[in-house]
């Protein structure tokens, strides 16, 4: 309780106002002691409390000062205040009124959508201009991520040209799992979409061209890592191309042989993977199997392991 | 799929004897398709594991319809891997498999307590795949790697490695002796 009194006391002396720590203590106390309102809704029904005393309003008291400066890609949590250099690559039409601009913002690492509130009171911003995005606000929604200007936030035009790409990453771990959708598969012909039981969810019933394409999960045992093979790349990797595949299947009278296949070439095994990121996938360019000798490891974790005396001092 | 806010479980990385020791399961959450853990000696909290070894036995232990297990041997010890009507690829493959011959596991791992109150471990298969020595070897370097990473965490203040220093009074010398005799076997000639 003493160090949430300090820390309210500390925030509002930055501000430039004094309050008395025993007069915090005291309402805590009450709160907290004789009230039983949990220690976090009491602490912040006494900053409310002193907010409103001293005429300050909510949005000065909670805002960061300094937020971290980030990449586009390293936007990997919901609600967290950072600032981005990014240039806006396209404005979508606003679908609401309480939204001013929204649309896309990239930056040498890659691109995110942005939505910019009317109640921030913000500058417009212009296609293919470059700013600072000061104090924005991270938001996922279904594992994607997006940013949100709010009344907080700042926006400075920049004059450099920000340079929107994404860097190809690379990926290493063992193959865990070939998602449905793998294999032999039909596509749209008006749209490329993947057919589901021969329909197009756009263009309904159609005939559809036969595409090969792997859908699969890569696990380094810390994270997961959804990776995606086009045609190209799994006839390499997996030695027949689609022509075969489809002959395959034909005599079968199944597709699923050819994702039997590729899952027997793939599951269990360990992979090292080079591509674009795209939303949680990566688009894989090159795969190869991970055969970096292991005797280099080996020695290393065998030095650790046998010499615990050393590693606890 | 990745919808609504769901995210995948990583496949943890234990050697067999380490999943021996293992009898700490846990629901979070409170509902019954909140996810089930198994907690490890050095504080894995596993939904699911992967492991590659050598499947050495194998049996249909099923009546009405196929239920297969298989003994896959590390080198630390063995893991019981099982595939039933319910994981109809993985059945199929370990069907079809003549030991010995190295396998890889991705599944969910289970206990069993017996009518003593002993705990058993053994892991319901998800995927079962053979695969090569080399991908083996591989996986006895990364399962030391990831193993030596949970016993410098077991020092700290995290929750689960908390959790299983209480419940185990781990004895971390005994698990670095196990890493260290896991790397010696695949270490070069």
């Amino acid at each position: 309780m003493n160090e949430i009194a300090t820390k309210i006391e500390a925030r509002f002396s930055e501000l430039g106002v004094k309050v008395q720590p025993s007069e915090i203590e005291t309402r805590l106390d009450q709160l907290i002691n004789k009230y039983k309102v949990p220690p976090e809704e009491a602490r912040r029904n006494v900053i409310n409390y002193f907010l409103k005393q001293h005429n300050i309003p909510k949005t000065e008291f909670f805002a960061q000062r300094e937020t971290p400066v980030v990449k586009v890609t390293d936007i990997k949590e919901n609600e967290k205040w950072v600032t981005l250099r990014g240039k806006v690559i396209q404005l979508w039409e606003s679908t609401h009124e309480s939204v001013s601009q929204v649309g896309l913002l990239g930056d040498e690492s890659g691109t995110i959508k942005f939505t910019k509130w009317t109640k921030a009171n913000l500058p417009q911003v212009e296609e293919g201009k470059s700013y600072l995005f000061k104090n924005v606000i991270t938001s996922e929604w279904q594992g994607q991520f997006s940013i949100k200007l709010n009344k907080t936030s700042a926006i400075e035009p920049l004059k450099e040209d920000i340079e929107v790409g994404s860097t190809p990453v690379e990926h290493r771990g063992a193959i865990v799992d070939i998602q449905s959708g793998s294999g032999l598969i039909k596509r749209c012909p008006e749209c490329n979409r993947a057919l589901v039981k021969g329909a197009c969810g756009e263009h309904g019933k159609v005939e559809g061209i036969y595409d090969l394409r792997v859908k699969a999960v890569m696990d380094d045992g810390d994270k997961v890592q959804d990776i995606l093979l086009n045609r190209e790349v799994t006839e390499a990797l997996i030695g027949i191309t689609i022509q075969k595949a489809k002959e395959m299947a034909t005599e079968a009278l199944d597709q699923s042989v050819v994702l039997d296949l590729i899952k027997s070439k793939l599951v269990g095994r360990y992979f090292i993977v080079s591509g674009k990121r795209l939303d949680r996938f990566i688009l894989v360019d090159t795969i190869s199997q991970d055969i970096k000798p292991i005797d280099e490891d080996i020695k290393r974790l065998l030095a650790t392991a046998a010499s615990p005396v050393a590693q606890e001092a | 799929m990745a919808d609504g806010g769901f995210i995948r479980e990583v496949a943890h990385r234990i050697f067999a004897a380490e999943f021996k020791d293992a009898n700490l399961q846990a629901r979070e959450g409170s509902d019954q398709y909140s996810p089930q853990y198994l907690l490890t000696p050095t504080g894995a909290k596993c939904n699911r594991v992967f492991i590659v070894g050598t499947l050495t036995e194998k049996e249909d232990m099923g009546t009405e319809s196929e239920f297969w297990r298989g003994r896959i041997v590390d080198p630390t010890g063995a893991f019981f891997v099982t595939a039933g009507q319910y994981q109809p690829e993985a059945a199929q493959v370990l069907a079809r498999t003549t030991p010995p011959e190295f396998i890889a596991v991705i599944g969910k791992p289970n206990t069993y307590t017996t009518k003593e109150g002993n705990v058993m471990t053994s892991i319901r298969a998800e995927s079962l795949q053979i695969v090569d020595a080399a991908t083996r070897d591989r996986w006895v370097v990364d399962t030391a790697k990831h193993t030596m990473a949970r016993l410098e965490k077991l020092k700290g203040n995290e929750p689960d490695a908390v959790k299983a220093r209480e419940h185990y009074s781990t004895n971390v010398e005994n698990y670095r002796a196990m890493v260290a005799q896991a790397l010696e076997s695949v270490r070069a000639q």
